[in-house]
């Protein structure tokens, strides 16, 4: 579909450019970011790698005991091949010691658990090395709710959060990501054979269409329908964009004052800056 | 006459008035002294684009110092300089001021404030009522503020005024991915060479650069030829500071080419429009 097919070298030159300006201009010249050995956070690297100098850019890989070996692999292939600092924290201590309270708890609050306990990793590296937390959820993600809050949603910024997967794929290849990490299937490698599209029940590529006439050019779900998408499809993707919609916002407030926080007292965080 | 232009693409800080004066007092004294005999500033150039409730803490009156500082730079060379204005009566604008010799010359009040998709203006600010075309040292100029050309009317009320020149100041936010250039460049690029081809007037269109809250303004300042010729272009996504050399011969020219202003017939257009008034009211 053409609207999804991006100007790679434009769209660089956009995801480099905001990295660069939004981070210095706080007064900050490092970053550092989880690197799962996915393409989301492989390309994140990359982009924060060409913005800021590899050596200004670090990278925790944040595996638990079930995680796949070859994330980890892959993960240390990415910041080889752009030279940034790398560095393994495994997770399992931690999210052991508070399941061993909750021998019971299912997938998804273990999976959660862990997208949190790697924020908080993030977040301490945040202080210890001056450096900013990047973002790795794309706009498919985002969109669907197929992300932690205040887990892997957390961030001070993010880059790719406005492309879809499917330009994901396409800048990951025009800025020369290795081919494994681009070609593997996605995973949020929670457990052992995960994989998203199975988890989502469609794939990625079928959702990017959808979503770029849904959400993009604001196709009515007649049209959506008119257009060929089934309509169980449509019904689904579009529940799934309302029910994970507090994902994306901040949490409400109560109003009682008349200048209450994000409502009536209105800044861009961009203030000063 | 012939004169010399430079398009300052600036990169405002959000909210910072002194900060940004300090800059443009630079690039005044940077452009006199590089020989150019106007320098147009972008759109709020004094303060930033997503001000939001920043609007009555960053706005100036006419007749504040920080203006008055400028105005008395204008003696070696005019400025067009965008900002937030405070009147008497505390509304605040989205206004340009062009000065010449140490004096306001102009001052322009954005009319349409874009309230849609990215933009808030009318939340923040009033809108302006008039366009008017005013006299100047090169001959006869009007300004737009930004949105302000994407209304036809807007364009060509300045242009039956007299005006040989429009000049806009901008604060346009890239997007658009999919084709061979930006999306928003390739539309405005298309804008100001229509207008110019349309009224046989010169285009000086200058835009800001840099981030604000993750929004990229993308540049490409430029000067167009009443042609609608491309004559100097900026870069993109980038601070620049475009020297657009103005040739009075290119207008005269154009003008014998292509009369389309001489034949313009303001008297059916003014029966019609009054007609769809008349019509509308009913």
């Amino acid at each position: 579909m053409a609207g999804l097919i991006a100007n790679t070298e434009l769209l660089r030159k956009l995801l480099v450019g905001f990295v660069k300006d939004e981070v210095r201009k706080v007064g900050i010249s490092k970053v550092v970011l989880g690197l799962s050995g996915g393409i989301d956070s492989a390309l994140v690297a990359f982009i924060a790698a060409e913005a800021l100098g590899p050596e200004n850019v670090h990278a925790i890989c944040m595996p638990y005991s079930s995680s796949n070996p070859e994330s980890e692999a892959h993960a240390r292939l990415v910041a080889m091949s752009c030279g940034i600092n790398f560095s393994v924290l495994p997770i399992t201590a931690m999210v052991d010691a508070y399941f061993g309270m909750f021998p019971v708890a299912d997938n998804m609050r273990r999976g959660n658990k862990m997208a949190r306990e790697r924020m908080t990793i993030l977040f301490d590296h945040s202080a210890l090395l001056h450096a900013l937390v990047l973002g790795t959820s794309n706009k498919t993600e985002l969109l669907l709710g197929y992300g932690t809050l205040y887990g892997d949603m957390a961030s001070a910024l993010n880059p790719i959060g406005d492309i879809y997967k499917s330009q994901v794929w396409q800048l990951s290849a025009a800025m020369g990501i290795p081919a494994a990490v681009i070609e593997k299937q996605p995973s949020a490698d929670l457990w052992a054979g995960q994989t998203d599209e199975e988890e989502l029940g469609f794939s990625y590529r079928q959702a990017d269409e959808l979503l770029y006439q849904m959400v993009d050019q604001r196709l009515t779900k007649p049209e959506l329908v008119a257009a060929g998408f089934g309509r169980e499809f449509v019904e689904t993707i579009y529940s799934k964009i309302q029910s994970s919609h507090f994902k994306r916002r901040l949490p409400i407030i109560a109003k009682v004052s008349n200048r209450t926080i994000d409502r009536d007292f209105r800044y861009a965080r961009d203030w000063g800056k | 006459m012939d004169f010399t232009a430079v398009l300052a693409q600036t990169k405002p800080k959000l909210g910072c008035v002194a900060d940004n004066l300090a800059a443009i007092k630079e690039q005044v004294v940077k452009a006199r002294e590089a020989g150019a005999d106007l320098i147009v500033f972008p759109e709020l150039a004094l303060s930033g684009y997503f001000l939001k409730d920043l609007v009555p803490e960053v706005a100036l009156r006419i007749n504040s110092p920080e203006i008055s500082g400028l105005v008395e730079l204008s003696t070696g060379i005019s400025i067009a300089i965008g900002f937030v204005e405070e009147t008497d009566d505390y509304h605040f604008f989205n206004s340009a001021l062009y000065l010449e010799n140490g004096k306001i010359r102009h001052l322009h009040r954005k009319v349409y404030l874009p309230t849609y998709g990215l933009f808030d203006e009318q939340r923040y600010l009033a809108h302006g009522e008039s366009f008017r075309a005013f006299d100047t040292k090169f001959g006869r100029f009007g300004m737009l503020i930004c949105e302000d050309m994407w209304h036809l009317s807007a364009s060509y009320i300045l242009a039956m005024d007299g005006a040989t020149t429009l000049i806009c100041l901008s604060s346009s936010p890239a997007r658009g991915i999919d084709g061979d250039s930006l999306g928003s460049a390739s539309a405005w690029q298309k804008l100001v060479s229509t207008t110019a081809m349309f009224l046989n007037c010169r285009v000086l269109y200058s835009n800001r650069v840099g981030f604000e809250d993750g929004v990229n303004f993308w540049g490409g300042s430029e000067y167009i030829a009443p042609s609608g010729e491309s004559i100097a272009r900026g870069a993109l996504l980038e601070e620049d500071f475009v020297t657009a050399r103005v040739a009075e011969g290119a207008l005269r020219r154009e003008r014998i080419f292509s009369p389309m202003m001489r034949d313009e017939n303001l008297f059916v257009t003014m029966q019609e429009l009054g007609r769809i008034a008349h019509e509308r009211r009913r």
